[in-house]
């Protein structure tokens, strides 16, 4: 389990992290929503105790990050936004070089090196030089140097930052097994949208402050409070505006006409959604079709961020 | 011990070391230049006298140029090779990872000065046989050879610490060399120009020596002093007669750098971590 109590970290008078608390359970994925220098990264480096807290604390399996860090050190597995590797390092040495790092025996080593490479797919790839390997290798290459020690925590900031379309569902895939293998996960990333399906819960981070803090279901559900929706008709889009205009739950009418769209910011309940259908059919409104706007974590974390009240 | 020699990052920088070309064209280099000059001068000796003849106190002059070739040598190249060790894992933003791993700060320093360490031990070994040469004609004795390695071998530690520490402290590799290259200007060049100034200063009036600890202070810290001292015992009591100290230049020496030593790397080590202090 994660826990952060307080935590606080100034630099000067401005605060990179004010007050954080935060609690991830056991064998869950906790994703962590923020603009850059919000305070993500210097909770992750709190956390894989690379920098002091100014106050309060934060607690790994129950262990203080300031007062045990070298048994921290041994229950995480930490993988920073920014890393470099050695170069004339062969891949397995690299993870020879870690596992040798967290104090395992030579003959374990050998057994593990090759499956941690088959976890993330580099198994070709075992006496290549880390240096010539690309980007999106590198980062799985780090990945399964995190695991090396097996720990329970893993720390993953921005693990799919710069990694092009394949590579980010390569990672999403083994992240997906690292999860299934029950370890609790610690992200943040810019594709959390895409990881919403396998975030248990997440946390949204402004200014070093934590503003929103729930399951994903539950922050999305505060969005409900002004929902977005898209009507295609046929024809001219300008002759159906004046109807929805006339609607007191209706703003911020947009239209696409060539692609004879019009969509909306509705504040109503489903009743009154439902009503404002019927409405328009029985005008003779021609309709082809009318829908909500899906909501991901990328409008929660922009919506959030923007000031937006949540309810 | 074993844990000392079985050290992760001791391994590691070891195995990159002697995969860089560079290693090995630095001692080829290292010992064309001993052996350019030896058999220079042994050319010249026997040339010269028109004999060809090599006489023992002309060995014995070879061993004594060679010795100082060797300290400038280490003095030189070992700055270049340690004010990089950990400032270079920052530029190259590994240093992060290092750090989360279950290794002291104390392994992790260990391991990298040791491996620069290493390196240089094997170049001044490797220059043994060009070394050993001076034994061919006599005039310096085995031990004598023995303590000069010593002695070396303490310089060298000392300047690595030094170097490990300014690594540790500032964030920029060449930064840290030129801090480095300073620190040893100071010990070579500037202990030397104080230890002429409190000479001067202990005879000044009088014209007759007075007791001078501050003389032999800078001479003590003085490498080139302290090895002169060990090549010809006779400037000892020289230098005695001067400062009026009567301790062996080798024992102060012996003590101030091993205690340089063991504050530059407990400074390195404290350090490493630097965002872990409190208070930060």
């Amino acid at each position: 389990m994660i826990q952060t109590i307080g935590l606080t970290k100034k630099y000067g008078s401005f605060y990179a992290l004010q007050d954080l608390n935060l609690v991830v359970e056991d064998s869950t994925v906790f994703g962590f929503v923020g603009a850059n220098g919000a305070g993500k990264s210097t909770t992750f480096s709190i956390l894989a105790t690379l920098l002091q807290p100014t106050a309060g604390d934060a607690f790994i399996n129950g262990m203080s990050v300031t007062k045990n860090p070298q048994e921290v050190r041994r229950q995480i597995g930490y993988v920073p936004d920014f890393f470099g590797v050695y170069d004339q390092l062969k891949t397995d040495e690299y993870l020879d070089f870690y596992g040798a790092s967290y104090g395992i025996k030579p003959k374990e080593r050998a057994v593990l090196i090759p499956k941690l490479l088959e976890l993330v797919n580099l198994e070709n790839k075992r006496y290549d030089y880390v240096d010539l390997l690309s980007r999106g290798m590198k980062q799985r290459l780090c990945l399964a140097r995190a695991l090396i020690h097996d720990p329970k925590i893993l720390i993953l900031d921005e693990p799919a930052s710069g990694l092009d379309p394949r590579a980010r569902v390569e990672m999403r895939d083994i992240l997906r097994e690292l999860k299934a293998m029950g370890k609790t996960i610690l992200i943040s990333s810019h594709i959390l949208p895409e990881l919403a399906e396998m975030c248990d819960s997440i946390g949204v981070i402004d200014n070093g402050k934590l503003i929103a803090q729930g399951s994903v279901q539950a922050i999305q559900a505060q969005l409900q409070s002004e929902k977005v929706i898209r009507v295609k008709v046929m024809g001219d889009t300008s002759s159906v505006i004046p109807f929805f205009e006339m609607d007191p739950f209706v703003s911020q009418i947009e239209e696409q006409r060539d692609k004879r769209v019009i969509q909306f910011f509705y504040r109503g309940t489903e009743g009154d959604q439902l009503r404002l259908l019927q409405e328009a059919i029985t005008q003779n409104i021609p309709i082809l079709s009318f829908a909500e706007e899906e909501t991901d974590l990328e409008d929660v974390f922009m919506a959030i961020t923007k000031g937006v009240e949540i309810g | 011990m074993k844990t000392l020699f079985t050290n992760p990052v001791l391994i590691k920088e070891l195995k990159l070391r002697f995969r860089n070309l560079k290693s090995f064209t630095g001692i080829l280099f290292y010992l064309i230049a001993m052996s350019i000059f030896v058999f220079g001068f042994i050319f010249l000796a026997t040339s010269l006298t028109g004999n060809g003849f090599f006489r023992p106190d002309e060995s014995f002059m070879l061993f004594s140029i060679m010795t100082y070739i060797q300290l400038g040598l280490i003095l030189f190249i070992t700055p270049a090779l340690t004010a990089g060790t950990i400032s270079s894992e920052r530029e190259k933003q590994t240093l992060n990872i290092l750090l989360t791993t279950s290794q002291t700060s104390f392994q992790i320093i260990f391991g990298k000065m040791t491996s620069s360490i290493a390196f240089l031990l094997l170049m001044i070994v490797s220059g043994l046989p060009i070394y050993s040469l001076v034994f061919l004609y006599g005039g310096v004795s085995p031990s004598q050879l023995f303590y000069i390695f010593l002695f070396y071998l303490l310089t060298l530690l000392a300047i690595a610490s030094i170097g490990v520490m300014f690594s540790t402290l500032i964030r920029k590799t060449i930064v840290a060399i030129i801090a480095t290259y300073g620190a040893m200007i100071f010990i070579a060049g500037v202990t030397a120009f104080f230890l002429l100034i409190s000479v001067q200063v202990s005879q000044m009036g009088s014209g007759t020596p007075t007791m001078s600890p501050m003389a032999h202070f800078w001479a003590t810290i003085n490498p080139p002093a302290v090895m002169l001292t060990l090549l010809q015992p006779p400037m000892e009591d020289q230098l005695q007669s001067v400062t009026m100290v009567s301790v062996p230049l080798w024992i102060g020496y012996v003590i101030f750098y091993s205690l340089l030593t063991i504050s530059c790397i407990f400074l390195a080590v404290k350090r490493l971590r630097v965002n872990m202090n409190k208070y930060k």
